[in-house]
């Protein structure tokens, strides 16, 4: 067996709500391969984005381990987080969040401005990724010239611009119509046929069962994790 | 690491977004930078002008003064009741020396100068034919005074060109004999017009030989002696010499002070820069207002762009690297303000020196940097706390927007 590319070993995180304490991620235990194709879902306030900011290293555990391609993330300055996320995780939020007064080239090509790599090399690689992903012609719009749908492909753009091995998309199609949603699901899958590890999270069933391993989380646990073909796997 | 001109461009596009706050900020750097640089260009007119006064008696000149210096510092004398006193004997022994070319005794006093039924009091000048040559005097008219006429009590005059025209007129006063207080003297000169020379008004002078000034006043006893010198350099030699010959001359005692044209110079250099410094560190104050509008904005602006900091976190900017984008960005907008003062403040001064040529401001270019330094610490100062604030928020709340 290979190692895995992400690990979550005994992750917690709780957030104090008044006087309450509130396990929002309660010993999370997960292994992904590279290459995967995961979809959590789960009902609101199960900790989805949570666990899913956490693999993406925007937000720390309270304990536990969080191995990235070998990278005991957990155990690194914030300087070194920034660069593994740089380097290896792509974002995708439900709300798009691009820049508004930045063009879709632009915005497109952030990480690799952030990670100072020259001009020429950037909209070489932003062009690329636009007609694999159908939008050449909006290289120089603006934000609010594009659609839901464009829009969202600009920042999956973004995200595979540092060719990262990880995808992490939070309710990608929430704010599209159903068309443009799935739309861009099929191309967050064929991203992840060209090898990527995508992890999607979905309140659509029908979107959340192409997924070829499915997990479900219940109030701070992962209460399934079941593969295609594979049938139910009751997760510890 | 962004590259440099990535971060100018991103800067440049946040102002662009915002043009009326951008403008407001722009201003208020410019206008401050623009302050102390005509304020301090007032100061630095001033000390040049004092330099230009000096320089035209020119620069290499000793003034010996009867008395000890009591003051330990300074450049300016202050000195004691004399002792004994300097004479015109002891400027002809000066001028012995080998490093001394002219050497101008000077007997001064007030007299009624009259001509006809004109009159004048003046400030009246004995000194020989070197006063006119190391006070670089130029005579309009007639001649001045002949070498050997110090030896012998001669009663020519040479007049200043004012005094000339209230007792003359229009007409010819070179050959005409004119009374200082009860004695004749005949004209031989008139001085070419020429402005104030370090407080005295040579216009309004009359000037007579040396012999007669001290029959006229009743006393030998000079007011000061103006050495000039061959050879500047040996400044510092000669000085010593004098004041040996002098302790010499005077049974031993070192009763005199020189006071060089450098030293005096310097002195009042000394003096006007600090004032300067002074004026331009009041004014500095208007860039610490400029600073406060710059924080305040910064922070409506962090706020603003939450969700923006938060993004980029996420794609992998890290805190320092966001606090550094907040830092530029007021960095970019003090320069842009601070180059547009330098040139609004030269541009003020020009036009000053169009319009007001007897005294010229000059902008000192040690005022033009430190300006532009103070510009841009004061901003970076001021955004630090609102940048910290940008750098330190959660990407995660700040995604979520307000
Ligand atoms: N910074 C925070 N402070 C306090 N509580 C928080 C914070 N962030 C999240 N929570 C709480 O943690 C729980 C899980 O939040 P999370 O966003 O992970 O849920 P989710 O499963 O993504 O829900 P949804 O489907 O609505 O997006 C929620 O109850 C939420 O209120
Ligand atoms: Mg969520």
């Amino acid at each position: 067996m290979t190692k895995p590319l992400i690990n979550l070993n005994e992750i917690n995180k709780c957030y104090q709500v008044g006087d309450q304490p509130l396990q929002v991620l309660n010993n999370i235990k997960l292994n992904i391969d590279s290459g995967e194709y995961i979809s959590i879902m789960g009902p609101s306030g199960s900790g989805k984005s949570t666990l899913l900011n956490m693999i993406g290293l925007l937000d720390r555990p309270d304990s536990g381990q969080l191995i990235i391609d070998d990278i005991p993330t957990h155990a690194l300055e914030e300087e070194q987080r920034a660069k593994v996320r740089r380097n290896n995780i792509g974002f995708i939020f439900q709300n798009f969040q691009l820049i508004p007064r930045l063009t879709a080239e632009e915005n497109a090509a952030l990480p690799m401005m952030l990670a100072g790599i020259d001009i020429k090399i950037r909209k070489q690689r932003v062009a690329e990724l636009f007609s694999q992903l159908g939008i050449e012609q909006r290289l120089h719009h603006l934000p609010k010239q594009l659609s839901g749908g464009q829009l969202q492909r600009v920042a999956i753009a973004r995200a595979m611009v540092m060719s990262p091995k990880i995808l992490l998309a939070d309710e990608p199609t929430g704010n599209l119509d159903q068309r443009s949603g799935w739309d861009v699901i099929d191309v967050l899958e064929s991203l992840n046929t060209e090898g990527i590890t995508l992890l999607v999270v979905t309140h659509d069933l029908q979107l959340g069962q192409r997924a070829a391993r499915q997990l479900a989380m219940v109030d701070g646990k992962i209460s399934e994790d079941c593969t295609k073909g594979e049938g139910h796997d009751q997760a510890s | 690491m962004i590259k440099l001109v990535d971060r100018w461009q991103f800067s440049l596009k946040v102002m662009a977004m915002y043009p009326g706050r951008t403008l407001v900020l722009v201003l208020a750097v410019a206008i401050g930078v623009s302050s102390v640089l005509l304020l301090t260009s007032i100061g630095e007119g001033a000390r040049l002008y004092i330099n230009k006064e000096f320089n035209s008696i020119g620069s290499d000149l000793l003034i010996v003064l009867p008395g000890k210096k009591q003051t330990s510092g300074g450049s300016l004398p202050f000195y004691s009741t004399t002792p004994r006193e300097l004479t015109w004997r002891d400027a002809l022994a000066i001028k012995q020396l080998s490093n001394v070319e002219f050497v101008a005794p000077i007997n001064a006093g007030t007299a009624l100068v009259s001509a006809g039924n004109l009159s004048r009091e003046v400030i009246t000048i004995g000194s020989t034919s070197d006063f006119l040559i190391v006070r670089k005097l130029v005579l309009a008219k007639g001649r001045g005074f002949y070498h050997s006429e110090q030896q012998r009590i001669r009663h020519e005059a040479i007049i200043g060109s004012k005094l000339k025209k209230s007792l003359f007129g229009d007409a010819r006063a070179v050959g005409q004999w004119l009374n200082i207080a009860d004695r004749r003297y005949r004209v031989v000169g008139v001085l070419k017009e020429r402005g104030e020379s370090l407080g005295l008004d040579m216009r309004d002078m009359a000037i007579i030989p040396i012999s007669s000034a001290e029959s006229l006043f009743n006393s030998t006893a000079l007011f000061r002696i103006i050495v000039s010198l061959k050879q500047k350099s040996r400044e510092e030699v000669t000085k010593q010499q004098i004041i040996n010959l002098i302790k010499q001359r005077h049974d031993g005692e070192e009763d005199i002070t020189i006071v060089s044209q450098n030293a005096m110079m310097d002195a009042f250099n000394n003096i006007t820069q600090v004032v300067t410094i002074a004026i331009g560190v009041i004014a500095g104050i208007s860039l610490l207002v400029a600073g406060f509008l710059i924080m305040n904005v910064s922070y409506i602006s962090v706020v603003k762009r939450k969700a923006e900091i938060g993004l980029l976190k996420a794609i992998g900017a890290s805190s320092n690297e966001v606090q550094l984008l907040f830092l530029q960005e007021s960095s970019v907008l003090t320069i842009i303000g601070a180059v547009l003062g330098v040139t609004l403040g030269y541009a003020l001064v020009f036009t000053s020196n169009a319009f007001i040529p007897y005294f010229s401001l000059a902008i000192p270019l040690w005022s033009t940097l430190t300006t532009l330094i103070v510009a841009v610490l004061i901003s970076i100062g001021f955004t630090w706390f609102p940048a910290k604030k940008a750098s330190s928020l959660d990407p995660v709340i700040a995604m979520r927007g307000n």
